[in-house]
Formats: C-alpha cells, structure tokens, sequence
C-alpha cells in the first residue's frame, strides 16, 4: 500500500476525530465567553447525549428522527438545571471556585448516570448503515460524513446566532464586560443560563452522532471533553473558527502521531500541544493577543 | 436521665441474649474471607465474583454446610484498589480471623496482599489471571483464573496449523494488555511466530484507524488483539471500515456477548481463546467440565437474571476447591493448604485443576477452547488432532 494512501487515511481519520473535538471545544468556548468559566462539565453533556438516545431508542422505542431532539431537550434541561442550581447561586465567587464547582458537578452527573444506566459500553446504530465508502483511497464510515455534515452546520448556526442576533450580541457584550452590558439592560444572568443551554444542546448533539462510531458509556465524558477543552485552548476559547481549527489540527496531530511514530504518545501528543500553548501562546495559535484597556 | 440508661442496660442485655442465643443453636461457621472489586474500574470482575461467591455459600449452607458446619462468606470491596485491598486482608486476617482468603479480582490487588497472607499464613485463592500470582509459587497463594500465556499459546497454536507466521499485534495499554504483550512477545519465537508490528492503543481510545493503516500496509498475516471491552469492538469496526481482510484473533478479555453486541457485524469471524462457560451448551457430553458449566450457568441465571461468566467462574471454581480442601483436609488453615496443593483433577468452570507443589495455578492450554463469532453467537472452532 502506497504511502500516499496511508496519509490520506491518517487524515481523514483525524479529521473526523478533529471534528469531534471542535463540537465539544465549541461548547467550552460559549460558556467561557458568556461566563469567564471554564465548565469542565461539558464532557458529561457529550456523554449524556449518547446515554439518552440510547435509551431512548431501545427502552422508550422511539425512531431515531424522535429520539435524538428528545436527547437534546432532555440533556439541555439538565445543564439548564446545572446552570440554576450550581453556579447562580453562587453571585460573587470567583471564577477559580466556579471552576472547581464544575468539576465538582461534572463527578456528581457521572456518578448519577452510572447508577441510572450502568456501568457497560454500549453501542448505537449508525444513522445511515456500517457500509464503509471509499475517499480518495481512505475508507470512512457514513457516520463520519454526519459528524462532518453536522459539525459545519452547527458552526455556521453560532456564527450566525453570535454575529446577527440580538441575545448573540448581547452574549458578546457580557463577554467582554459583564458590568458594563448589565448597565445597558442586557440581562446578565439571563445570558449565563443562556450560554449553558447552547452549550449543552451542543455537547449533547456532538456525543449522539459520534456514539455510533466510538460508542458510549457513563464515563466517555471525561476523555471527551478534555480534549475538547484542548481544541478551545488551541483556538483561544474562541467561539468561533479559532476552536473548530483547534480541534482539527488536534484530531490530525493525534492521528498522525499514532500512525506515524507510535501509538502510544496518542494522548500526550494532545496534552504537550496542551501545555506548549498555555506557556508560549496563552491567548491561542490563531488570536491576536488581547490587550487590556483602561 | 434514668429511663435512658434503663433502656440502655435493657439493650446491652437484649443483644447479649441474642448474639449468644445465635452461637448456642450452631456450631460456629467456617469463616471464609473474600476480597473482590465490587465498584470502581474492574467491577465488571468482582461483581459477578461476589455474586457467585454468596450463591455458592449459600447453597453449600443449604445442603447442610461442610462436615456439617455452616461457611460464612465475610466480603469486602477492595475498589479495584491495591492500597484497600492491602488495609482489608488484614482486617480478615486479624479481626475476623477467616480460615481461607478467596479473591482479589485484579492482579495488581493480589500482588499486594501475597506478603500479608505469607506472614499470616492463611490460605489464598486469587481469582486474577497474571501468571506472577503463581510464578514463583508462593506456599499458600493459588489461582483460578486461566494463565494469560495459555491464551496465547492457544492462538499460535492455531496460527501454526494455519502455516501462518507473521502476525501484526495490538495491544491495549493497561495492566490486562502490557501483560498479554508481554506473553505474545516471549512465546512467539517458541512457536515460530514473526511479529512484524507491535502497537499499541489507549484504554479509551475510540479510532484505532490509524494503527490498522499501519498494519496493513506491513507484512502480517494475521493481527492479534489484546484488550477488554470497548477497545476491541472498537478494533473490529476499524478493520471492517478499512476493509482489512486478514484474520483477526482477539484475547480471552472479550469472551462475552458483550463484545458481539458492541462489534455487531464486524465481530463475524474474528476468532479468540475462551473459558468454556459461554459454549457450555454446544459442548460435546465427554467433556468433563460440562456438568459443573451447566450447573453454574443455570443456576446463576436463576439468582441474577444473567447468564453466568467467566469471572463469577473464578469464584466458583475457588468456593469449590476451598470447599473439597475442607472435606478432605480440615478447617484450620494448615490443613486447606496441604489439602488444596493435592487436588486432582478438579472439573471446574475454568478447566481441570490439578495443583502439585511446583503448579498452584493447576491449568494447562486446554482450559481454553477456540471459539469464533458466526452469526453473532460463538461456535466452538473445531481442529484436527485437538478435540
């Protein structure tokens, strides 16, 4: 097999794991730019997509045309809740204990959900079969079709939303001063619970349509999501190409990495980008640095 | 002031009564100890082991016990965790005073309680599979769950009648896959098996494509995949996306329903070594464990809804040796011991025991048999010159 064939496959095969990473990333990045926190529950959002459709489709019945918009409501209600009870009770912590508070309920909707469902992988049917289809001499499944299907329709909706609405621009503005946005009548809290809700749907929609191929369980979240926190350091923490960038350029590190030199540093390729980038460019590989006006 | 401590002294009384009226009816158990994983990371071992353990006492109790004394199982959790199961050998060792120790479920958990049960010199039947647990033989530490390296002699066996010699292997990166790494590599040039690609994967790892497109662009004929659910149904669907054709063998790590249910279609025709407790009913009536499968299976089935496994196996293999030990030899640890190291021809869940002086592991490669999925079930692969 010719080399040419083997890169070809090598990136594909990152760049739908990169994808994957750019979902999740995104949902970090929303929250962090409405709110200044980092929520490390936004793994356990991916996992509970996957988990409830899921159930949904073998307990409840449920096709799954139905089954996926019921994941995404069910799962949104829950980060909505998270959102009520975790962090606006909460008015003058700082972010370093909002921070904490999130892994905090991150470990508790793990737990929750290995008593709820189990503690077995379980697996989901492919939206539109298992036949692999051949690409430019690598093989994919129809499913990574999907994930790169959804994952652009997704970005160009939050481009969209973020850019030319008004709750979009009003999330912006409590991004940059919450103080100051408040004092011009944007609701802030309002904004926050806001930012929770897109970001949950997000990460719920990613772990439904990468459960077919990577499967699922009560704890795929953690893993899950530090790479996508990855893909947004990358990016940023931007909310918008910085991030999806991030997270290919990880998916593609990743792949190659594994293929190339060995498996085995597949993981650490990830958290040595990881750390290269906080120490030398803390504000992302694509972000002019942030200057601070008095 | 004074009804309190009245009811109090009413208590103490009560309870006296009672714990003392208890031990009066009964000669006093047998107290068997058992360590398992019960939550935490390997609690897919230690669950169905403690099952098992409980129903096995509970039906020995039911026939009337040992030589007419009861067993009394006294179970802790260890987490899967060596410091925990360190802290509760020695809780059963000193505080309950147990005759015989049955678990742990990992290897790691009973690497760190050989020394504490060595010194205290009781009995200890380990339901882990690293072949270290036995090799050397410590006196008073056995095991009943198959040697890794069984395993893997059971597939270069195969290899070598299919006149293959080149083999791609990959690994999972944890204790389960660095050891059946380990034993793939040292048993290889014994049969001579070329491995032309060792790789590796991360436990939640989910796209090994990369790792394949390596292998199939080198010289193997056949790959071999070492890991427990997910990664090897993970594997399979990335060989089947790759449309790799060459033969694929998986450990006896994935020998569950489990792994057809998560590999679907891709499963179909990989090939593994497997305990004989998921083909027990396909098996021919000569074998010799089929009795004791059956009865297992069934019987677990009944008490838990589940059909049993392997790992509540280790454990009944173990009450039962424990139990056969005490019949023949006495209760006193001493006397387990000796009587443990002269057990023949056990016909067990895991296979045929026979422990000697040089084996406290007591299994040969025929405790594994080779199953391959078809049709989303297993079917016992049938060679020439081994059934």
């Amino acid at each position: 097999m010719p080399i040419f064939d083997q890169l070809t496959q090598y990136l594909f095969s990152g760049l739908a794991t990169g994808a994957i990473y750019a979902l999740i990333g995104l949902g970090f990045a929303i929250i962090y730019n409405a709110t200044g926190i980092i929520n490390f529950a936004q793994g356990e959002f991916v996992m509970l997509g996957g988990m409830f459709t899921l159930s949904l489709l073998g307990g409840a019945g449920l096709p799954l045309g139905g089954a996926v918009p019921v994941a995404i409501i069910l799962t949104t209600v829950v980060g909505m809740v998270f959102e009520r009870l975790a962090i606006r009770p909460l008015k003058s912590a700082t972010p370093l204990s909002l921070v904490i508070i999130t892994i905090g309920g991150s470990i508790l909707i793990r737990g929750i959900a290995m008593l709820g469902w189990d503690k077995d992988t379980h697996s989901l049917p492919g939206f539109s079969g298992d036949e692999p289809i051949e690409m430019f001499g690598a093989s994919l499944m129809p499913q990574h079709l999907w994930i790169f299907v959804v994952t652009i329709f997704v970005i160009g909706c939050s481009k969209l939303f973020f850019n030319y609405t008004v709750s979009g621009k009003a999330m912006r503005a409590c991004s940059y001063n919450s103080r100051a946005a408040s004092l011009i009548g944007i609701d802030v809290r309002r904004m926050v619970l806001f930012s929770f809700i897109i970001s949950s749907a997000m990460g719920s929609l990613a772990g439904i349509i990468i459960a077919p191929l990577t499967m699922t369980a009560y704890d795929v979240g953690i893993m899950l999501g530090l790479k996508g926190f990855c893909a947004a350091i990358i990016g940023g923490m931007s909310s918008g190409f910085g991030t999806v960038l991030g997270g290919l350029l990880l998916g593609i590190l990743e792949s190659l990495g594994a293929g190339l030199i060995s498996s085995g540093y597949k993981d650490a390729i990830a958290f040595v980008i990881l750390l290269l980038i906080l120490f030398i460019r803390p504000q992302g590989l694509f972000k002019k640095a942030e200057t601070e006006r008095v | 002031m004074r009804v309190r401590s009245i009811l109090g002294m009413l208590a103490a009384v009560l309870v006296t009564i009672l714990a003392g009226g208890a031990e009066a009816f009964a000669a006093e158990p047998i107290k068997i100890g058992g360590l398992f994983a019960i939550t935490g990371p390997a609690s897919f071992l230690g669950e169905p082991e403690r099952n098992t353990a409980q129903m096995v006492v509970d039906e020995i109790n039911a026939a009337g016990g040992v030589k007419g004394r009861k067993l009394q199982l006294i179970a802790y959790d260890t987490q899967g965790d060596s410091t925990k199961a360190k802290q509760l050998v020695n809780k059963l060792i000193k505080n309950d005073k147990v005759v015989a120790i049955i678990g742990p479920s990992t290897t790691g958990d009973t690497m760190a309680v050989i020394g504490d049960v060595e010194r205290a010199e009781i009995p200890l039947i380990s339901c882990a599979a690293g072949s270290k647990i036995t090799e050397p033989v410590k006196k008073w530490v056995f095991k009943t769950a198959q040697n890794d390296g069984l395993a893997v002699a059971k597939i270069f066996d195969y290899l070598n009648r299919k006149k293959i010699a080149k083999v791609a292997i990959l690994t999972v990166s944890d204790g389960f896959g660095s050891s059946g790494r380990e034993q793939l590599k040292a048993n290889a040039a014994k049969f001579g098996i070329q491995i032309v690609v060792d790789d590796t994967y991360n436990p939640k790892d989910t796209d090994m494509t990369p790792q394949l497109t390596k292998i199939r662009s080198s010289q193997a004929q056949a790959i071999i995949c070492w890991g427990t659910n997910p990664g090897p149904a993970v594997v399979a669907r990335n060989v089947k996306q790759l449309g790799i054709k060459l033969p694929v063998f998986m450990s006896h790590g994935v020998s569950s329903k489990k792994f057809i249910e998560l590999a679907g279609d891709a499963a179909e025709g990989i090939i593994l070594p497997s305990g004989r407790v998921i083909v027990s009913d396909v098996l021919p009536h000569q074998d010799k464990q089929k009795k004791s499968l059956m009865a297992f299976v069934k019987d677990y089935q009944k008490h838990y809804k589940v059909e049993g496994d392997h790992f509540g196996g280790h454990a009944w293999d173990a009450i039962m040796l424990l139990k056969g030990a005490i019949e023949r030899g006495g209760d006193t640890p001493a006397a387990i011991r000796d009587a443990l190291e002269k057990t023949t021809n056990f016909p067990g869940i895991g296979g045929v025991f026979n422990f000697s002086r040089t084996d406290h592991a007591g299994l040969t490669k025929d405790a594994f048999v080779l199953v391959e999925v078809k049709k989303r079930d297993w079917s016992l692969v049938r060679q020439a010159g081994i059934e």
